[in-house]
């Protein structure tokens, strides 16, 4: 995975798997504290203390009957390897919350990449979830620039219309990437292009 | 700060949508699903189901649902995408990088034809 924004589809992916009914996503740089924080709020299944350690490391359990992926032990090795963590509260019956934190200049840390693209794809695929997307830059001596999208509002408004219509589409993409893209500093908008 | 300052926008955006649509007649329902679990993303599945969704933007092509789902197991052939057209058997197609999201776009779902090169099952 050479983006963050590919690491949070993938986190996303495993709450809507937890059935999960709401799902936030919150991505935050503060460039003041000099930490990138993103965090996946989800309501669905849980996890026990026992699942919730298989997850984070595979490899040490002896258990076998369930398939885990190793999307959340590289992005807890990629955190580390910036001065960060990873970390799982989560309840069975009570939903999960994964939080990472990491130095947001450190010279290892990948690029966030194209998180309206994340968004939308998220939001497009799953109507079925009620999604809270969420990117904040802070910056000294500014105030915070915030793009914040509930898609109740937007789904109550389109009153049932699918928003893989290609006129919905168009309309969410330019919502995503200019909300976003608008938000970005431009040492982040070069690593997209690259 | 809210990303849509105004639900005018939306309302707009849907009569838009709903004139266009009754313009048409598409008969049926054709359902895209593109493997989301995390082989598929590392594979560049989020690239495939953009280029799905540009398609059906420039192309205006309406009735399609497209979903995602998570590891179907065929890991060595991510990125993969199944096509359920109407009552039709659903066509799994593997190794779907975005030009061949096209080619599938193009031929199978507009031009009713299977995409032999990429089909694993069917």
């Amino acid at each position: 995975m050479r983006e963050l924004a590919l690491h949070i589809l993938d986190l996303a992916e495993n709450s809507v798997s937890a059935q999960a009914k709401n799902i936030s996503i919150r991505v935050l740089e503060d460039t003041i504290a000099d930490r990138m924080k993103i965090s996946i709020q989800d309501d669905g299944k849980g996890m026990d203390p026992e699942m919730v350690e298989m997850v984070i490391d595979p490899f040490v359990t002896s258990r076998t009957t369930r398939k885990v992926g190793l999307g959340i032990p590289l992005l807890k090795e990629a955190a580390e390897l910036c001065n960060g963590d990873l970390t799982i509260i989560s309840q069975p019956g009570h939903g999960t919350l994964i939080a990472v934190d990491l130095q947001l200049e450190h010279i290892d840390r990948m690029p966030l990449g194209d998180l309206a693209d994340t968004y939308l794809s998220l939001m497009v695929a799953h109507p079925e979830v009620h999604w809270i997307f969420d990117y904040q830059v802070v910056v000294p001596g500014e105030s915070a620039q915030w793009f914040y999208l509930d898609d109740q509002p937007v789904k109550d408004a389109l009153e049932g219309l699918p928003l893989c219509d290609p006129t919905v589409l168009a309309y969410l993409r330019g919502v995503f990437q200019d909300g976003i893209n608008s938000i970005r500093r431009d040492d982040i908008q070069m690593e997209i292009n690259l | 700060m809210p990303a849509i300052k105004s639900l005018d926008d939306l309302k707009r955006v849907r009569d838009e949508a709903m004139q266009k649509r009754q313009l048409k007649t598409e008969p049926g329902s054709i359902q895209i699903i593109v493997g989301m679990g995390t082989p598929g993303i590392a594979a560049g599945a989020r690239e495939t189901m953009r280029a799905i969704l540009d398609y059906i933007e420039e192309n205006q092509v309406a009735n399609i649902v497209v979903r995602q789902t998570g590891n179907i197991g065929l890991d060595s052939w991510e990125p993969i995408v199944q096509v359920v057209i109407g009552e039709s058997p659903k066509v799994t197609y593997g190794r779907v990088n975005p030009d061949a999201a096209r080619k599938i776009m193009k031929e199978h779902i507009q031009g009713g034809n299977i995409v032999q090169d990429y089909v694993i099952e069917s």
